[in-house]
């Protein structure tokens, strides 16, 4: 047995009474590997560290250009979306116009429109439309006698600025743009539906054509190009406003400036991108 | 579909819940592993030495339960063939996506404290002729010579991996606590105790497996059932049911005396949609009951046959009470709508992947492993340091 296969020896005996040689013995040169593995992979991490922060910082300075193509400088776009329920008026077009934009399956839903009903006995109904196209007409009339008020409220992805879904999502595949857009990458997505879970607006849910989590995307595929969401085109009396709540010009911004606004749930602080008009304490 | 009720759910709800039977198969055969934890943890760091009969089948059963822990996920996920990603690109802010680490690091702790207290005897029949040895040829990794030194260094390792062991079973039931306490968007769920109602369920629930394991199996194999054992076994199922009954409880009595704005349909929830499940079969079958019988039953004054009598029922109960808690959980908060305003309807499927039959059938696996396991490895021998 040599002195180096006793334990703890290897310091005291193969290092010091080794006589210089001028070859590398094979201890040093392995330490000497070690150190310069750890040297490469910590310069190696750092500089992928970095690179996404540059490319991050990049974006930001982007150039974006909106839909007339004028170009718009200096800010980062951030979408928004307001809902005025004090304009809608139960049609479901956006709900009609949004499953035949998206091919979303009968039964599942990226937005619907509810109807609360308060009467005068103080009880409050509601109800949903499920079909679009005036299906509120199909529900039982509403008796002028005994209802105080009724108004609708159309319901969407709050595309919230802190999100539960995202942050549940254990494979990352739901994500966030950098205009804010919350989206699932259906290649990525296994499907646990932990996110239908943790979402607390019950928008997320399982799409049973692809099997994987679904939910509204602000029809990114359009707003990428400049158009609004399909909902938001088709509404005819102005429910629904999309656009950049970066730029203080855009129709958004000086409706949100202008009114009173609110959103869903904020007791959960998952701040909505997705606000409101209109809300009474009964909607949730 | 119920939109002209009074009752309103959001619409995604009306799809029924998104996570069924399998999702309360899987904390269920999770927390069943709990029991080798307590006994290896009494038996190996505490050395509470009255466990000797059952210390090497708790750990070979707690490995077959465990074995199989993941195949209810498997069957859920809607893309089963994407499972690996959450280990190869987890995103750590998801309290799901440490499971697959966490997981495998308790599995392997098992095999490896399995394969290191059976190493004598899988030595010794790695050593035989014959094509059997073969298997234990393998199951030895190569170590086919034992010293007095290696015997000793095994021991030492075993002392220290069920040490390990104790944060590392912390780690795991609580974790799959965190899993629904973590949602604030549930209030049935959303509460920090919920890591620890499911760690002291999980107990809760491996203890009694092994008792009913142990007293089945040692009729079948025609021996006597070890008094004291199954006592103090007994006392301990007793005194976890306790802590977990009273944690279970305290959350419910915690919502209702603060009466928050969610109190209404949790109240709604517990008397109507689960009355019988959480009031009927959780509290009053699955707890108070087995509460009475497991004290008469470790009592000393008590008859060895009573005590096996009373140590069946009672832990049979406490298996369906622990099953009835994880389906109130799973399956209760998700009839909740988040709309707070109706309740999601549950019915559940006999059929298909996630159905009641293929949940029969997985829960049936790891008794067949643990069958193999026991005809390959001699899982009642008693250490001979101990008798």
């Amino acid at each position: 047995m040599s002195c180096c296969d006793k334990k703890g020896a290897k310091d005291t005996c193969c290092e010091t009474k080794h006589e210089p040689t001028g070859v590398m013995d094979a201890s040093e040169s392995r330490r000497e590997f070690i150190w310069d593995a750890v040297k490469n992979f910590t310069f190696g991490a750092l500089t992928l560290t970095a690179i996404p922060i540059f490319i991050e910082k990049a974006d930001a300075e982007e150039v974006h250009t909106d839909k007339d193509g004028k170009e718009k400088t200096g800010h980062t776009v951030l979408f928004g979306y307001l809902v005025d329920t004090t304009k809608c008026i139960g049609c479901g077009g956006c709900m009609l116009a949004c499953k035949k934009e998206n091919d979303v399956p009968d039964g599942e839903f990226r937005t619907w429109v509810e109807r609360y009903v308060y009467y005068k006995d103080g009880s409050v109904r509601v109800d949903v439309n499920l079909k679009g196209s005036f299906a509120f007409t199909e529900l039982p009339p509403i008796d002028k006698e005994t209802v105080e008020k009724s108004f609708f409220v159309p319901k969407l992805c709050n595309h919230c600025t802190d999100t539960p879904c995202i942050q549940v999502c254990p494979v990352g595949a739901s994500f966030k743009t950098k205009e804010g857009v919350v989206l699932v990458d259906y290649e990525q997505c296994i499907g646990c539906a932990y996110c239908v879970q943790a979402c607390p607006f019950g928008t997320r849910f399982i799409n049973t054509k692809t099997q994987t989590a679904d939910k509204c995307t602000w029809c990114y595929h359009r707003i990428q190009h400049g158009e609004k969401p399909a909902c938001v085109d088709v509404c005819p009396t102005g429910t629904r406003t999309f656009g950049d709540i970066n730029d203080p010009e855009s129709e958004i911004s000086k409706t949100l400036a202008e009114n009173r606004i609110d959103v869903l749930k904020s007791y959960l602080g998952t701040r909505p991108k997705t606000r409101y008009i209109g809300l009474t304490a009964e909607v949730v | 579909m119920m939109p002209h009720a009074a009752e309103f759910i959001f619409p995604n709800d009306m799809n029924g819940v998104a996570w069924t039977v399998m999702i309360v198969l899987y904390p269920y055969i999770t927390g069943l592993v709990a029991g080798a934890f307590v006994v290896a943890a009494l038996y190996h760091v505490f050395n509470f030495k009255v466990f000797a009969p059952v210390a090497r089948f708790a750990l070979a059963a707690s490995f077959s339960f465990a074995a199989f822990a993941t195949l209810p996920l498997l069957l859920h996920l809607h893309q089963p063939q994407r499972a690996f990603f959450i280990m190869f690109m987890p995103n750590f802010t998801s309290a799901m996506a440490g499971f697959g680490f966490i997981y495998s690091f308790y599995l392997t702790l098992l095999a490896v404290e399995i394969l290191l207290v059976f190493r004598s005897d899988i030595v010794a029949m790695a050593n035989e002729k014959g094509v059997k040895s073969l298997l234990y040829k393998a199951l030895s990794l190569g170590v086919l010579r034992e010293t007095a030194k290696s015997k000793e260094i095994d021991q030492k390792w075993i002392h220290v991996l069920s040490i390990v062991g104790i944060p590392g079973a912390c780690v795991l039931h609580g974790y799959v606590g965190f899993i629904f306490g973590g949602i604030k968007a549930n209030p049935w769920w959303s509460t920090a105790l919920m890591p620890v109602i499911f760690l002291s369920s999980a107990i809760v629930s491996g203890v009694a497996m092994l008792i009913l394991l142990y007293v089945i199996i040692s009729k079948m194999r025609r021996v006597s059932v070890d008094d004291e054992c199954l006592r103090v076994m007994m006392k301990l199922l007793w005194l976890f049911l306790i802590l977990a009954v009273t944690l279970e409880s305290l959350e419910t009595l915690n919502m209702a005396y603060e009466a928050g704005e969610e109190w209404h349909m949790i109240h709604r929830l517990i008397t109507e949609k689960l009355r019988f499940s959480f009031i009927y079969v959780q509290l009053l079958i699955g707890s108070a009951i087995p509460f009475v019988l497991l004290l008469i039953g470790w009592m000393k004054k008590i008859g060895p046959r009573t005590r096996v009598t009373l140590g069946t029922i009672s832990s049979l109960l406490v298996l369906i009470q622990v099953l009835s808690m994880r389906f109130n959980v799973v399956i209760g908060g998700q009839m909740l709508s988040k709309s707070f305003r109706g309740f999601v309807d549950y019915i559940p499927e006999w059929h298909g992947r996630e159905g009641i039959f293929v949940a029969i059938g997985v829960f049936t696996l790891p008794f067949i492993l643990l069958t193999a396991v026991s005809q390959i490895l001699p899982v009642w021998k008693v250490d001979a340091h101990d008798h």
